[in-house]
């Protein structure tokens, strides 16, 4: 029997599974996506470098600092300019404090996703306190377009490096919590272990990247391989499990947030004086070139491959991102497992439609 | 007890001898091994750690298969498409990688150029499988049919759209 989850379910979000049944047994699925594609690099090659920058972090609004970051990286190495050391330090805070916003929405969206109701309103609730600290340093709370190419947007006020700290110290505890009452809560464990496990080989042949990857034992993360902004100058872990498994895939966010709220720490503590951003104008010359940047997302791989011709305005503008590179391992698990597995297979590769179609 | 302290401490295990590791692949390695192999590859550097080898579209899974085989560029990140409409050809770029360590930071970008009125190239879904949506999504934005790809089926636009590949360059976006 041929069955569609989604578009409209409630818990596939914009996009929708193909699902092939066999009474309560999956034989296979094909996933359809699409429904929330904008044509963002169409869009793109209309506006000039700086329009591109509130635009841009429109498909990814949980992780928007990360795919700015990818971006201005970019745009910076076409210039051939490297933003102020503070800039650096700002861009780091603010990609840390989105990885943590995006990996406690994850969380909290698992937490609905196997009947844990605790987790989701923990999650939300207490995303709320990294939301104010990035709306004090970025003046928004979703969309910041803080990060920019040169630097950041504005400088952090005195008051939230304080609060800031205060919020790490506080998450820490809280991060414990979670772990005791959802992460290895036994029924929990017994609905996500051993479910939907990815063997490294696979992970690696299906251009998975991100949490996705390091939950199937390849250490990979950009962040300590192709260090970027002031990461080579922070001490942080890049954890990886080996079971490949749903829960594996959760519990890595987790860990992840710990290594994040460290960074965080360091950055407010040694955070180098000087100004944030290089004066580029509205309109910044971009001599003709190619490039290829990267950044270590939320969820993964972030990456642009620009073409310049010399113009204001981006001849090509690629966006490669981790939940579309993460989509084609959906159908390789999405095959021969029960039905009340799907949601948890579903969303433990932390896939985000709108991230996807771009 | 005692006898453990009148018997002499036992000598430190020796150090195992380190076993020879094999000569690290440097990054000119790369780009001298692909040249010496392909010499119809013009391979340049986009900056450090960044290599574009482009290559005849009859050679390019020779040469992917030579990356991944010999080379060990077993990741594969993204394809990305770009329509040179004043030379009038189409030009697809596979960016792929390593998961080994110290190789990650290594990009090796190869492309081909195909003309534009007949878009015709290789699928690489054989050599990596993750190039399969990235080439579906290739082939529906710029209209480059991969042959002997699996499912070359729209993935992010309608399935109706019969207008031009939208990332042409003579596609205009309405209203504009």
């Amino acid at each position: 029997m041929a069955v569609s989850l989604g578009p409209q379910h409630p818990g596939a979000g914009h996009f929708r599974i193909k699902l092939w049944l066999d009474g309560d047994f999956l034989v296979r699925s094909e996933p359809d996506a699409g429904y929330v594609h904008r044509g963002e690099e169409k869009m793109g090659e209309y506006r000039n470098y700086i329009q591109n920058v509130p635009h841009l972090e429109r498909p990814v609004i949980l992780d928007s600092s990360n795919i700015l970051l990818a971006y201005s990286l970019g745009v910076d190495e076409l210039m051939g300019v490297t933003a102020p050391p503070r800039a650096q330090y700002l861009r780091v805070i603010m990609s840390e404090a989105n990885r943590i916003i995006s990996h406690m929405y994850f969380l909290g969206i698992m937490g609905i996703f196997v009947g844990h109701s605790t987790m989701i309103e923990w999650a939300m609730g207490d995303r709320d306190f990294w939301i104010d600290f990035a709306e004090r340093i970025g003046g928004a709370r979703v969309t910041f377009a803080y990060v920019i190419p040169g630097g950041v947007r504005n400088d952090i006020p005195e008051f939230a490096i304080e609060k800031g700290l205060k919020t790490c110290d506080w998450f820490e505890k809280r991060m414990d919590e979670y772990e005791k009452i959802f992460l290895k809560n036994p029924v929990f464990v017994q609905r996500s272990h051993a479910v939907g496990v990815l063997s490294s080989k696979d992970a690696i042949d299906l251009g998975s990247t991100g949490t996705v990857l390091r939950a199937s034992g390849v250490k990979h993360d950009l962040r300590r391989d192709e260090p970027y902004c002031a990461y080579p100058e922070l001490e942080f872990d890049v954890p990886v499990l080996n079971d490949g498994d749903s829960w594996a895939r959760s519990y890595i966010a987790l860990l992840e947030m710990r290594e994040s709220v460290k960074i965080i720490r360091q950055c407010l503590k040694k955070l180098p004086p000087g100004s944030v951003r290089l004066k580029l104008g509205p309109q910044p010359r971009v001599p003709p070139g190619e490039v290829y940047s990267r950044t270590e997302a939320a969820r993964g791989e972030m990456s642009y491959h620009i073409v310049s011709d010399g113009s204001p305005r981006p001849y090509r503008l690629k966006i490669g991102t981790p939940s579309f590179k993460n989509l084609r391992a959906l159908p390789h698990l999405l095959r021969n497992v029960h039905v009340a597995d799907i949601p948890v297979i579903y969303w433990s590769l932390n896939y985000w439609p709108v991230e996807a179609d771009r | 007890m005692s006898q453990a302290a009148t018997t002499p401490p036992a000598a430190p295990a020796k150090p195992a001898p380190p076993q020879a590791k094999p000569e690290p692949v440097r990054a000119a390695d790369v780009a001298s091994k692909i040249r010496a192999r392909f010499p119809e590859a013009k391979v340049d550097w986009m900056k450090e750690r960044r290599l574009k080898v482009t290559v005849p579209p009859e050679k390019i899974k020779d040469v992917s298969s030579f990356a991944k085989v010999e080379l060990g560029f077993d990741h594969i990140s993204t394809v990305s498409g770009v329509d040179w409409i004043a030379k009038n050809e189409l030009e697809v770029v596979y960016f792929v990688g390593s998961t080994a360590p110290g190789w990650v930071d290594f990009v090796l970008a190869i492309a081909e150029r195909i003309p534009r009125d007949n878009p015709v190239a290789q699928t690489l879904v054989g050599v990596w499988t993750g190039a399969d949506y990235n080439e579906r999504e290739t082939h529906e934005m710029l209209g480059i049919n991969f042959q002997g790809h699996p499912s070359p089926a729209h993935l992010l636009l309608p399935e109706d759209w019969n207008d031009l590949p939208p990332l042409r360059k003579d596609y205009v976006s309405p209203g504009r």
